[in-house]
C-alpha cells in the first residue's frame, strides 16, 4: 500500500510540478488567460498535504508510540510527505504559547479541511480538571476543535470509549469522544493501543478515497474490526480438538495449544491481529503464548478481568460444554455501558461536528 | 526587573507538564514544575486480582511501557517471595534492554535534538563538507555525500511547501542555536535514520513480547514466552536469531551514531557544561538480575550524595531494606489534603485542588525524597553511580566518551563536568551503549541456558489469606521505578507508584527543597523570553515523563474548583 503510486503523488514537489502541468494544460483547453493559471494552481495544489491536529488527552502516549514503530507507510513518510502534522505535542517543535499558535493557525487556515485525531480519554468531573493543556480542559479543546475539523479519529481504547481511567470506579469520570462529540461518523479505532495499520488504514482510505472507511456499530472501521481474533487465531485447532495450555510452560503450553483456559478473551473480542500482526515481524500476544485481553472493546478492563480466569460463556469442546460460571467476568457490560450513557445526557457537550456525510461512515 | 516565564503545554514529552520561570538579569531565578494531569489508575487498582496489576500499570505509560509492566509483577513476587526461572529472568532483561535502547534513541533525536539542531540553518549546509564532518566522527556508512544532499532536498521541499508540520513555530534561528549548518545537516539526516533503528530495537522486542508497545508476554512468576526449540509456534532459534540480528543493527547505529552524535553536540556545546546540574543526590536501582532470586545484578545500584562519589552506597538486592526503608514522599506543595511525609505503604491520598499557588500547592505530583533529601534519578544517576561503584563497562565508557569530548572541544572535560544539562545526554548515550552490550550477553546467557534443555518459564503465584506486602524495582531509561502493593486475601489493597519523573519533576517539599527540574533551572541562560529554547533544552535533558509521576485519588473528598485560564 505504501509504494502506491498515487501516493507517491502527494509528494509536495511532486504534487507542484505535475499540478503546474495539470492547470496549465487545464487553463488552455477552457480557453482560459495565461493569468488564471497561478488561481488554478493554488486552488488545486493547495494544500498540498492534508493538515493533521493530533489532541492528547487522558492518555499513555502508548498510540502514538505505535505509530513510531508502523513501516506501511513508515512514520518518516507519514508525517514529512502524505499529512502535515500541524499539531501533536509529542513530536512538534514548538513548546508554550508557539505550540498553542501552531494549533490556532491550523484551525483559521484549514478550518473544516483538517483531519482531527484524539488520542486518550476526557475527564469530564468537576469540570475537566484533570486533564488540562494551556490553561483550557480536554472538553474544552475538544468542544473547540472537533467541530472545526472535516473529520475526527479517535486512536486507541482511551479515545473511543474512555479507556483505562473509565475503569471502575472511572475517578475522573473519562468518557470516549462520542460521548461529546454527538455524531456517530466519529471513527473508532480502538485497541491498547491499536496497531497501527489499522489506524493508517483508516487515515489512508480518507487520503486516496475522501471519506471515512465503512464501520460496525461501534464505529470501528470493518477492514480491522470485522471479525473475532477467535475466528483467525493461529491456535484455533487446538481449540476445536479440545488442546489447551493449562499454566504458562506446561507442556501443552510449549506445544502451542489454545490459551483460553489461561484466560484468552479471543472468543469475545474483535480485532484484526491474528491477520496482521505486529512490528513486521509475525508476532502477536498469542502467538508468543500469552491470551488477548480484549483490549479492542468497550469496557474491556471490568469486563474481561480477571485476565488469567476464564472468559464465561464458551462452549467448550470435547463435551465439556459451556463455560457458565460468570462469577466475576462480564457482569460489568452493563454498568459501563449506562455510565457512559449517563455522563453522555449530563454533559450535553454533544454537538454536530460533520459539515456533510460525504460518504463516511455507512456501516 | 523580574520576569515570568510560564511554558505550558512544555512538548516534546509524555504527559502534560507546565513549567513556570522567574528571569532577572538574562538567567532563571526560581522555577516551578507542575503536573497538569491525573487519572487515578492506583484508585483504579483497588480490589482488583494482583495478577492483573501489571496489564493496568503498564498503562500509566506508553512510553514506560515495559518499564511498569516488569516493575509490577517484581513487586508482587516480592509479596510472595516468589522466585522467578532464570529463562524469565533473561527474558525481562533482553525485553527491557531492547525497551532502553529504544527509548533513549527516541529520547535524543526525537525529543530533544530540536533544542539543539536548527532544521532550518541545516539548508546553508554543503553536502560535500557535511560528509566530511560525520565521517570524522565516525565510520558509519551512510555518513556519504549523497545521503546528505538527498536530506537537504527533502528539508528544502519541506519548507517550499509552507507546511513545515511538526516543525512549524521551531526556535529556528534562536540566539542559542550556535551549531554551523553542517553539524545542522548531520544531526537532521541522524534524526530521520534514528527513525529506524527506534523501529529495529521494538521489533526484536515485539519477538519476544508479542507486541510493542505494552508487551503481552508477562506474568507474575515469569513470562508467558512459551519456549521451544523443536515447535515452530513457540520461542526458537529462528527467531532467537531474528532478535540477535535487529539487536546487532541497533547497537551498531548507538556505537556508530547516537553516541558520537552526544559527543558532537557536547562539544560543540560546551559552554553549556556549566549549566543545569541542580540537586547532586543520585539514585540508582540495580538491574539485569543474574539469578532467580535478583541477588546478583549486570547492572549496579545506590545512591550518592553531594555530587561526592565517595559517598556511594550499592543496594543489595530485590530485598534491600537499604532501599525499602528510605523512601517516603511529600504532598506540601501538591493537590492532596494534608502536609505529610510517609512511607509509600503507608500513604493516602485525599485530592485537594486549588489553584497553582506560587507559595502553596502547585502540582498533582508528589515529592518523593530518600533519607529526606532530594535525589536525582536517570542515566546520569545510573553512570555517576556505577563509575563511583567501579563498573567497568560504565567506567571505560566514560572516560573513553570525555576524551573525546575534550578532543574536539580542546579543553580538558572531567567526570564533574557531567553534572550539566549536556551531561544528562551524554550520560544517556553511555549508559545505552553499555545496555547495548549486556543485551547481547544476555541473550547469549538464554541461548545458553535453552541448550542446556531448560523450558522453564513461570512458577505460578498463590495468595494466602491474610496481609502480605511487596515492593518491586526497575532501572527504568529514566531512572528508578518502585511499585509499592499491599495485597489482602488476594486482592490488592493499596498500590503505590514512585516513578522517576515524581523524583526529578516533583514539587518543593515541606522542608521548602526544589525538586530536580525546579534547582536545575535555576541560573539557566534565557536569551529570550518569548523563546525560551534554554528552558526547554535543560528540562527535555531528563527526558520528562508526566503522566505516570501523578498519582492517586481517592473519589471522595473532592473540591471543585475550575481552572484559571492564563
Ligand atoms: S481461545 Fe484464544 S488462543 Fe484459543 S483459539 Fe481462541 S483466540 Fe486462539
Ligand atoms: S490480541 Fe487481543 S489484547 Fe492483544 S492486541 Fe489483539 S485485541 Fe488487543
Amino acid at each position: 500500500m505504501a509504494r502506491d503510486p498515487q501516493l507517491d503523488a502527494l509528494n509536495p514537489k511532486v504534487t507542484r510540478r505535475s499540478f503546474l502541468k495539470a492547470c496549465t494544460a487545464a487553463a488552455a483547453a477552457l480557453g482560459l488567460a495565461d493569468e488564471a493559471v497561478p488561481r488554478l494552481v493554488e486552488a488545486a495544489a493547495s494544500p498540498a498535504r492534508p493538515p493533521v491536529v493530533w489532541l492528547h488527552f487522558q492518555e499513555c502516549t502508548g498510540c502514538s508510540e505505535a505509530l513510531l514503530r508502523a513501516s506501511h507507510p513508515d512514520i518518516a513518510r507519514l508525517i514529512l510527505d502524505l499529512v502535515s502534522l500541524d499539531y501533536h505535542e509529542t513530536v512538534m517543535a514548538a513548546a508554550g504559547h508557539q505550540a498553542e499558535a501552531a494549533l490556532a493557525d491550523t484551525l483559521k487556515r484549514h478550518e473544516g479541511r483538517f483531519i482531527c485525531v484524539v488520542e486518550g480519554g476526557i475527564p469530564t468531573k468537576d469540570g475537566g480538571v484533570y486533564c488540562r493543556i494551556g490553561g483550557r480542559t480536554a472538553m474544552e479543546i475538544l468542544a473547540d476543535v472537533a467541530p472545526r475539523s472535516a473529520a475526527v479519529i479517535a486512536i486507541g481504547n482511551c479515545a473511543a470509549f474512555g479507556g483505562i481511567q473509565a475503569a471502575r470506579p472511572n475517578p475522573t469520570g473519562a468518557v470516549g469522544v462520542r460521548d461529546l462529540v454527538a455524531d456517530h461518523s466519529v471513527v473508532n479505532v480502538p485497541g491498547c493501543p491499536p496497531n497501527p495499520v489499522s489506524f493508517l488504514g483508516t487515515v489512508l482510505h480518507y487520503l486516496t478515497f475522501k471519506r471515512l472507511p465503512p464501520t460496525d456499530h461501534l464505529g470501528r472501521p470493518l477492514f480491522a474490526y470485522g471479525r473475532k481474533i477467535h475466528d483467525h487465531c493461529e491456535r484455533r485447532a487446538h481449540f476445536d480438538e479440545g488442546r489447551f495450555a493449562e499454566a504458562f510452560g506446561d507442556a501443552n503450553h510449549r506445544r502451542g495449544y489454545c490459551l483460553y483456559k489461561t484466560g484468552c478473551k479471543g472468543p469475545e473480542t474483535y480485532n484484526s491481529c491474528p491477520a496482521v500482526r505486529f512490528n513486521d515481524v509475525g508476532a502477536w500476544p498469542v502467538g508468543v503464548g500469552h491470551g488477548c485481553i480484549g483490549c479492542s472493546e468497550p469496557g474491556f478492563w471490568d469486563t474481561m478481568t480477571p485476565f488469567y480466569e476464564r472468559l464465561p460463556g464458551v462452549a467448550v469442546p470435547q463435551g465439556r460444554g459451556t463455560v457458565a460460571a460468570a462469577d466475576r467476568i462480564g457482569k460489568g457490560v452493563f454498568t459501563v455501558a449506562a455510565a457512559a450513557a449517563g455522563i453522555h445526557a449530563a454533559i450535553g457537550v454533544g454537538r454536530k461536528i460533520w459539515r456533510s456525510r460525504s460518504g463516511g461512515g455507512e456501516g | 526587573m523580574a520576569k515570568r516565564i510560564v511554558v505550558d503545554p512544555v512538548t516534546r514529552i509524555e504527559g502534560h507538564l507546565r513549567i513556570d520561570a522567574e528571569v532577572a538579569g538574562g538567567r532563571v531565578r526560581k522555577a516551578w514544575s507542575s503536573g497538569q494531569m491525573w487519572r487515578g489508575i492506583e484508585v483504579i487498582l483497588q480490589g482488583r486480582d494482583p495478577r492483573d496489576a501489571w496489564l493496568f500499570t503498564q498503562r500509566i505509560c506508553g512510553v514506560c511501557t515495559t518499564v511498569h509492566a516488569i516493575t509490577s509483577v517484581r513487586a508482587v513476587e516480592n509479596a510472595l517471595g516468589l522466585e522467578v526461572p532464570i529463562n524469565a529472568q533473561y527474558i525481562r532483561n533482553l525485553v527491557l534492554a531492547l525497551h532502553a535502547l529504544h527509548d533513549h534513541i527516541v529520547h535524543f533525536y526525537t525529543l530533544s535534538a530540536l533544542d539543539w539542531v536548527d532544521v532550518v540553518a541545516a539548508l546553508k549546509a554543503d553536502p560535500a563538507r557535511t560528509a566530511a564532518l560525520a565521517q570524522g566522527l565516525s565510520d558509519w556508512p551512510n555518513n556519504g555525500k549523497s545521503r546528505f544532499k538527498a536530506v537537504k532536498e527533502k528539508v528544502q521541499a519541506l519548507v517550499e511547501s509552507g507546511q513545515l508540520g511538526p516543525f512549524a513555530h521551531g526556535y529556528w534561528g534562536h540566539p542559542a542555536m550556535t551549531l554551523p549548518p553542517e553539524a545542522n545537516l548531520m544531526a537532521v539526516s541522524h534524526y530521520l535514520e534514528a527513525l529506524d533503528y527506534q523501529r529495529k530495537a521494538t521489533q526484536a522486542l515485539g519477538i519476544l513480547g508479542g507486541k510493542n508497545p505494552h508487551v503481552q508476554n508477562l506474568a507474575v512468576g515469569g513470562v508467558a514466552t512459551a519456549i521451544n526449540p523443536d515447535n515452530e509456534a513457540t520461542l526458537n532459534m529462528d527467531r532467537l536469531y531474528q532478535v540477535r540480528q535487529l539487536l546487532e543493527e541497533v547497537r551498531a547505529f548507538v556505537h556508530q551514531v547516537y553516541l558520537p552524535d552526544v559527543i558532537a553536540v557536547g562539544a560543540l556545546y560546551k559552554d553549556w557544561l556549566a549549566h543545569g546540574a541542580g540537586v547532586m543526590n543520585y539514585l540508582a536501582v540495580p538491574d539485569m538480575p543474574l539469578d532467580t532470586a535478583g541477588t546478583r545484578f549486570d547492572l549496579p545500584g545506590g545512591t550518592l550524595f553531594d555530587g561526592d562519589l565517595s559517598t556511594a552506597r550499592a543496594f543489595k538486592g530485590f530485598q534491600d531494606p537499604y532501599f525499602r526503608d528510605n523512601v517516603a514522599e511529600s504532598i506540601a506543595h501538591s493537590w492532596y489534603e494534608g502536609d505529610w511525609t510517609r512511607h509509600p505503604f503507608e500513604e493516602e491520598t485525599v485530592p485537594h485542588y486549588t489553584d497553582f499557588q506560587d507559595e502553596g500547592k502547585y502540582s498533582w505530583v508528589k515529592a518523593p525524597r530518600f533519607q529526606g533529601r532530594p535525589m536525582q534519578v536517570g542515566p546520569l544517576a545510573q553512570v555517576l553511580v556505577g563509575y563511583a561503584l567501579n563498573h567497568e563497562p560504565t567506567r571505560r565508557y566514560v572516560d573513553d566518551a570525555l576524551a573525546r569530548v575534550g578532543t574536539l572541544a580542546k579543553t580538558r572535560v572531567v567526570p564533574a563536568a557531567l553534572h550539566s544539562t549536556p551531561g544528562r545526554h551524554l550520560a544517556r548515550a553511555i549508559r545505552t551503549a553499555v545496555i547495548s552490550d549486556l543485551a547481547v550477553k544476555h541473550w547469549e546467557l538464554l541461548v545458553a541456558n535453552i541448550g542446556r534443555g531448560d523450558y522453564a518459564i513461570c512458577n505460578p503465584p498463590a495468595f494466602p489469606l491474610g496481609e502480605q506486602r511487596g515492593f518491586g524495582f526497575h532501572e527504568a531509561p529514566r531512572g528508578a521505578l518502585s511499585h509499592w502493593i499491599v495485597i489482602r486475601d488476594g486482592q490488592i489493597r493499596n498500590y503505590q507508584c514512585v516513578v522517576p519523573s515524581t523524583w526529578n519533576a516533583g514539587p518543593r517539599d515541606g522542608k521548602g527543597q526544589p525538586g530536580p527540574y525546579e534547582a536545575a533551572l535555576v541560573g539557566n541562560p534565557v536569551a529570550d523570553p518569548e523563546r525560551p529554547l534554554e528552558v526547554l533544552r535543560t528540562i527535555h535533558s531528563f527526558d520528562p515523563c508526566i503522566a505516570c509521576a501523578v498519582h492517586m485519588l481517592d473519589p471522595s473528598g473532592r473540591e471543585t474548583v475550575r481552572v484559571r485560564v492564563l
